[in-house]
């Protein structure tokens, strides 16, 4: 295995005021070139989990413990500034709503631009490099296009204009947060091909959050479930569909509609995602899962290797009578 | 199943805006419902499918008469609901309903559940508070919610319990047709998988008839008995969800199913990719209003409008190339 891009150590994120844990003992790597995959619901801290990694921590949340190692540095020992370069060199973002995230008075070519001048390119050659990447995202006529406002693109566009903008840093790593969730299926679809292309062909490390299992499988080579701001299970996309050993991750896959075979009753998890601050003393799907023993209850179980590529934080993974001790860097 | 139709809609249009007059000027406005053709049978599921801006959620609500169509009508039970007088508007509302995406938005968050709920009783003078207590009560329980519910705030609840509340909102009087507008769409997985079950529960206890809209296209394969495809404000094709999911007939179909992110990483997929954004409603093609991004498009496409027509298998599509046969075959899984 080579170096890892991208690290992280047992990230945990407390509330500033209430010492409630949201993200806890979080760690897993990104390969350079690989597509991580972060799936979980509403409450599963993957956001979080992005702007822990950029270094954008709302004030009330707090990084308590952990690493986050870019590229063999660690970016928590180091001052914010440092961070706030690395934020417009090596890292970038993109948002599930672009809207939000544009200057809406500002011609989106020029926030291209903007980018690039601030990596020192040169005025023109900015503008030239600017209709080039509007190209590489597959924006039509982009001479004409770079002049236009945010509003006078279409919700496509505009992600096609932030995915740009990301790429003007050329970052090594792009952090996309559900950025397809806003958009209907059709354009979702062109989008995914984009990333996916754009990965390729530049070699991104793409760190993926998302809360639908069919992005999933469009686009991941890995992925990570998170349940509850834990980590759930850790495996290869095949081994997630395939043979998922979490209850967590069989009874997710399981309580989607299908678009092809029998209609069976879906598959429900009862209750709800335990909130931040009522979370149960061991595993946090405990309470939700069938397979409960009440040694799940005691203490959290650790994230540990279950098969090749395989990794669950369960007593009692399917098709395993105990997981090897051994955490998995 | 029969095919008696509970609810009907003939050459629905709704537009949004237009204006003229001596001095306004003219504005065609935007044609949110087009020529809209549709009739939900007693006792089914029909899905309704488009992207955003397609006009479903306005369908939904002129069926309703919650807004004013701009031509065209509405039959329900047989009667023309466009006709009717305000009582008698109220008391055909008894009997058709809408749950929304977000009940949080429709519930005041000052009022009890229990209020909530026996609110519809209050309105249509329905009981005294004894009877719309135990009312109250029963509906909890339709919707599988503990009757301690009914004296908390909906600020209490989850997504997927507020979602039950609205549900025992819409149903607390008993109606025969219920429109589902992205009802479980704000839900997580796990949770939607909750309502979906519920939903399909509640139409065997009750009898109900749906008509369920929704941007998902696999819920709405899980859920309906027919469904129906809208662009531009008009239905491009009906036919039962399997026949439809398993071979589409219009281009637009095919595309919308082929953009549907695979379920399993393996899964070969042949994308039968849009060209071009969705064109406004504020100006329509001439012709059949795919033709600007349809890959089979002809001649007589750009210049005739095409209706929607049976097939041999009963579906209804409105391409003039299904109905001759001569659109290539449908191939998802290339």
């Amino acid at each position: 295995m080579t170096r890892p891009i991208l690290e992280i150590k047992g990230l945990t994120t407390t509330l500033a005021n209430s010492k409630a844990t949201v993200l806890e003992d979080v760690s897993f790597s990104l390969q350079p070139g690989e597509v991580l995959g972060v799936v979980g619901e509403s409450g599963s801290g993957k956001s979080m989990l992005a702007l822990s990694v950029m270094g954008l921590l709302p004030k009330v949340i707090r990084r308590t413990a952990g690493y986050i190692i870019l590229n063999g540095e660690d970016l928590t020992g180091s001052p914010p500034e440092h961070w706030r370069e690395k934020r417009g060199r090596d890292l970038a973002m993109i948002f599930q709503e672009p809207m939000t995230a544009l200057n809406p008075v500002m011609r989106v070519g020029d926030q291209v631009a903007e980018v690039l001048r601030r990596r020192g390119v040169p005025a023109e050659k900015a503008r030239q490099e600017t209709i080039n990447l509007f190209m590489q995202v597959e924006i039509p006529s982009p001479e004409q296009r770079v002049r236009a406002y945010p509003h006078e693109l279409s919700g496509g566009m505009r992600q096609r204009v932030m995915i740009a903008i990301a790429l003007a840093a050329d970052p090594k790593v792009l952090i996309a947060d559900e950025p397809t969730t806003a958009l209907d299926v059709t354009v979702q679809a062109q989008i995914l091909d984009l990333l996916r292309k754009l990965q390729r062909e530049r070699g991104l490390s793409l760190l993926f959050i998302t809360h639908d299992l069919g992005v999933i499988a469009e686009i991941a080579d890995r992925v990570l479930v998170l349940y509850a701001g834990r980590v759930a299970e850790l495996a290869s996309v095949r081994k997630i569909f395939d043979s998922p050993q979490h209850p967590y991750t069989r009874a997710l896959l399981a309580s989607i509609p299908q678009t092809k075979g029998p209609r069976g009753r879906l598959v429900t998890i009862e209750g709800a995602v335990p909130s931040v601050g009522t979370m149960p003393k061991g595993c946090r799907y405990a309470p939700r899962c069938t397979f409960r023993r009440d040694i799940c209850e005691q203490e959290p179980p650790r994230l540990g290797i279950v098969g090749p590529s395989q990794a669950a934080a369960c007593l009692q993974p399917f098709g395993f009578e105990q997981p090897q001790e051994e955490a998995l860097a | 199943m029969t095919s008696e139709t509970v609810i009907e809609a003939r050459g629905l249009t709704k537009v949004f805006g237009g204006r003229s007059g001596i001095f306004k000027g003219h504005s065609a406005g935007t044609r949110a419902v087009d020529g809209v053709d549709l009739a939900v049978r007693l006792g089914e599921t029909l899905g309704l499918v488009g992207e955003s801006g397609c006009g479903k959620s306005t369908t939904g609500r002129l069926l309703l008469r919650l807004i004013e169509p701009t031509t065209g009508s509405v039959f329900f039970n047989g009667r023309d609901l466009t006709e009717l007088s305000k009582a008698e508007l109220r008391r055909s509302r008894r009997e058709m309903q809408i749950i929304f995406q977000d009940p949080y938005g429709s519930l005041n968050p000052r009022m009890t559940v229990g209020d909530a709920i026996a609110e519809a009783y209050v309105i249509h003078g329905i009981g005294d508070y004894a009877t719309r207590q135990r009312s109250v009560r029963e509906m909890l329980d339709l919707v599988r919610l503990p009757h301690s519910a009914a004296a908390r705030y909906p600020h209490e609840f989850s997504g997927g319990q507020r979602q039950r509340i609205g549900i025992a909102r819409a149903l607390a009087l008993r109606p025969g047709f219920v429109v589902c507008d992205e009802a479980v769409s704000a839900l997580d997985v796990s949770v939607q998988a909750q309502i979906i079950n519920l939903l399909q529960d509640l139409q065997r206890e009750l009898n109900l008839t749906y008509l369920f809209i929704s941007h998902n296209l696999s819920v709405v394969r899980h859920i309906s008995d027919r469904v129906a495809v809208m662009y531009l404000g008009r239905i491009v094709e009906i036919a039962k969800a399997d026949a439809l999911f398993a071979n589409p007939a219009h281009p637009y179909t095919r595309a919308l199913l082929s953009a549907i992110p695979r379920s399993h990483p393996d899964e070969l997929r042949h994308r039968h990719q849009l060209s071009g954004d969705l064109p406004s409603a504020l100006a329509i093609p001439q012709g059949c209003r795919f033709v600007s991004r349809c890959p089979f498009s002809q001649e007589r496409c750009r210049t005739i409008d095409p209706p929607l027509g049976s097939l041999s298998d009963h579906r209804l599509v409105a391409c003039h190339r299904a109905a001759d046969g001569t659109l290539p075959v449908f191939e998802l899984n290339a």
